[in-house]
């Protein structure tokens, strides 16, 4: 059966099996590498994607149930140009090896979203499902922050300049 | 004497039974010409068919809307939904108007044979006259689908139809809708939807042996077509009380953030059939569930402070519970479903709210865990994955476990049985 769903904003025809996850989907079928596969259980976030702008697990979501929805993976998420996450990921130096940093940065994402200022304590609720092998954990919390102010300084910035 | 007495009674018996059991024949007409019917009465007609969501139970396939042939398992065996499109040697083509009244009203079909109550005219009976033409003008302008329905497949002797009769003296009212005076248009609006058309007790309230519904147990919840329909009354077993406004957002849009998402059976109601029906609609049957719930006088305010004791306490108790239902949570859960206390987020359901979590019944966390949510079921567009292959059965169970500890509820008995029979595809 062929799915089709939007993918970084471009129309796109899935020509495989219903239950087919979501995550080879879009890495085998769609060529988009960026989003990775850690424990295909759903208990790691590597494979963390937008589906609708809400950060889902894709490698146990089956692709049948995201037809007609919007998906955004890593490669898509800053539109042309970065995600104020990704500039706070390069600022903070996040990553150490780099595998599960599409999936955090994908969850940090809807995490803003829902938590605009977060506090520690809502960032590992919310992270905690999102595993770092080189326990990078410090250097994410602290990029997550840093986006945060970041995103919270251009909202303000935008409401100023209507203000004005 | 006496065997002239005997004789005379068996023979008014059995003359009495089959003026009961017996009903004529209504005979077959054409199908109706296309300008047969006025263009705002069959508009009219496709809001009802919504309301009364004859589209989910008359249709097994997309492409075949209201063909029928959708299984439904009962105690008694297995049943199949008629086609009800136009067509006239598989369907209700021959069906006069007066055959479709009253198949709705007295669960008789065109050729006088009883109808099982599994189709709910037992509700449909409650419906005026102006609904069901406009019902019927709807339904015959439909698109014919040639499809014979599948045999049914009842253990005798439920198969006989006219048993059926007995069943009817037992437990059926022919009776239309009767509005309450002390109560408002709106409520009475609402009344009539839920209880005629929108059959909405069909699934939640529980049933008697003979498989009517319980009398005096409306609206209690019950397990049916494989989900638990949640208790509307004041039994229900959501910490925080239904508002108005709540029912409507859940009602229009498929969620509330203080009780969660419209998943199973009932994202088809919201998304399939009441997705048709106009605002006023929706706020009447509001209005009347609200009533029902026992809640009047519930302010928004109120419900959002006792949302927030509620998450409160079930974050507390749930730091007391480290164990391998808390691990799964925090990887596999509270990722989506955390939230802050003040504010829970309609795109976040908060658990320790869901009448998933806090129902008698562990059907519902059990299948939206494994099957997850898919896109058109629940919110507009989220999406839940699906854990079938990611959890294992004491996974569930530690996770389920868990979760009730959180709402401070009892741990539902018999878990490791009923995850059994809800993995069997």
């Amino acid at each position: 059966m062929a799915t089709k769903i939007t993918l970084n904003g471009e129309s796109v025809t899935l020509e495989v099996a219903d239950d087919t996850p979501l995550l080879w989907a879009i890495r085998d079928h769609a060529g988009l590498t960026g989003t990775k596969f850690g424990c295909g259980i759903g208990m790691c976030g590597a494979c963390t994607v937008h589906i609708n702008g809400r950060a889902t697990r894709s490698c146990i979501t089956p692709v049948s149930d995201v037809a007609g929805t919007s998906v955004t993976t890593i490669e898509g998420l800053g539109g042309e140009g970065a995600h104020p996450l990704q500039d706070a990921w390069v600022k903070a130096q996040a990553p150490q090896c780099g595998y599960c940093q599409s999936g955090q940065i994908m969850q940090a994402a809807t995490l803003l979203q829902d938590f605009p200022n977060p506090t520690d304590e809502q960032i590992n609720e919310v992270m905690s499902g999102n595993l770092c092998r080189c326990m990078a954990y410090v250097r994410i919390r602290e990029a997550i922050h840093l986006a945060s102010d970041a995103m919270g300084a251009t909202a303000s910035d935008a409401e100023e300049k209507a203000d004005a | 004497m006496i065997k002239r007495v005997i004789l005379g009674a068996v023979v008014i018996l059995v003359v009495a039974a089959f003026i009961i059991v017996w009903n004529p024949s209504i005979s077959r007409i054409d199908p109706p010409a296309a300008g047969a019917f006025k263009q705002a009465d069959i508009d009219h007609g496709k809001v009802l068919a919504g309301l009364g969501n004859c589209g989910t139970c008359h249709t097994a396939n997309d492409q075949k809307p209201f063909a029928g042939g959708v299984s439904f398992p009962t105690p008694f065996g297995t049943l199949y939904s008629a086609n009800i499109t136009p067509d006239p040697d598989t369907g209700i083509g021959h069906w006069s108007e007066e055959a479709f009244v009253r198949a709705l009203r007295e669960g008789v079909d065109r050729e006088g044979e009883h109808l099982f109550p599994a189709f709910p005219y037992t509700h449909f009976t409650k419906v005026t006259d102006e609904d069901l033409h406009d019902l019927y003008a709807y339904l015959m302008t439909r698109d014919p689908v040639s499809q014979e329905k599948p045999a049914n497949q009842l253990e005798f002797p439920f198969s006989l139809r006219p048993l059926q009769a007995g069943w009817k003296l037992l437990f059926f009212d022919d009776q239309r809708f009767e509005p309450n005076a002390d109560k408002s248009d709106a409520w009475n609006r609402g009344a009539y939807i839920a209880e005629g058309l929108g059959h909405c007790t069909a699934c939640h309230s529980p049933r008697n042996d003979f498989g009517a519904e319980q009398a005096g147990a409306a609206y209690d919840g019950a397990l049916v077509d494989g989900w638990y329909a949640p208790a509307l009354n004041a039994s229900h077993s959501t910490p925080v009380a239904w508002t108005e406004e709540e029912l409507y957002q859940y009602l229009r849009n498929g969620g509330s953030a203080l009780h969660g998402v419209a998943a199973g059976s009932m994202a088809e109601v919201v998304h399939q059939g009441l997705a048709k029906a106009p605002d006023s609609d929706i706020h009447a049957l509001a209005t009347y569930f609200h009533d029902l719930s026992g809640a009047d006088g519930t302010d928004a305010a109120e419900a959002r402070k006792t949302a927030a004791t509620a998450i409160r306490d079930a974050k507390a108790a749930g730091q007391r519970q480290m164990g391998h239902g808390e691990e799964i949570y925090a990887a596999a859960c509270a990722s989506c479903h955390a939230n802050d206390p003040d504010s829970p987020n309609l795109l976040r359901p908060e658990l320790s709210l869901n009448s998933a979590v806090t129902a008698p019944d562990p059907t519902n966390l059990l299948r939206v865990t494994l099957e997850g949510i898919d896109s058109p079921s629940g919110l507009d567009g989220v999406v839940m994955p699906a854990f079938h292959d990611a959890l294992s059965d004491e996974d569930l169970v530690a996770l389920a476990d868990f979760l009730r500890k959180k709402v401070d509820r009892p741990a539902w008995k018999n878990l490791q049985a009923r995850i059994g029979e809800l993995r069997q595809p």
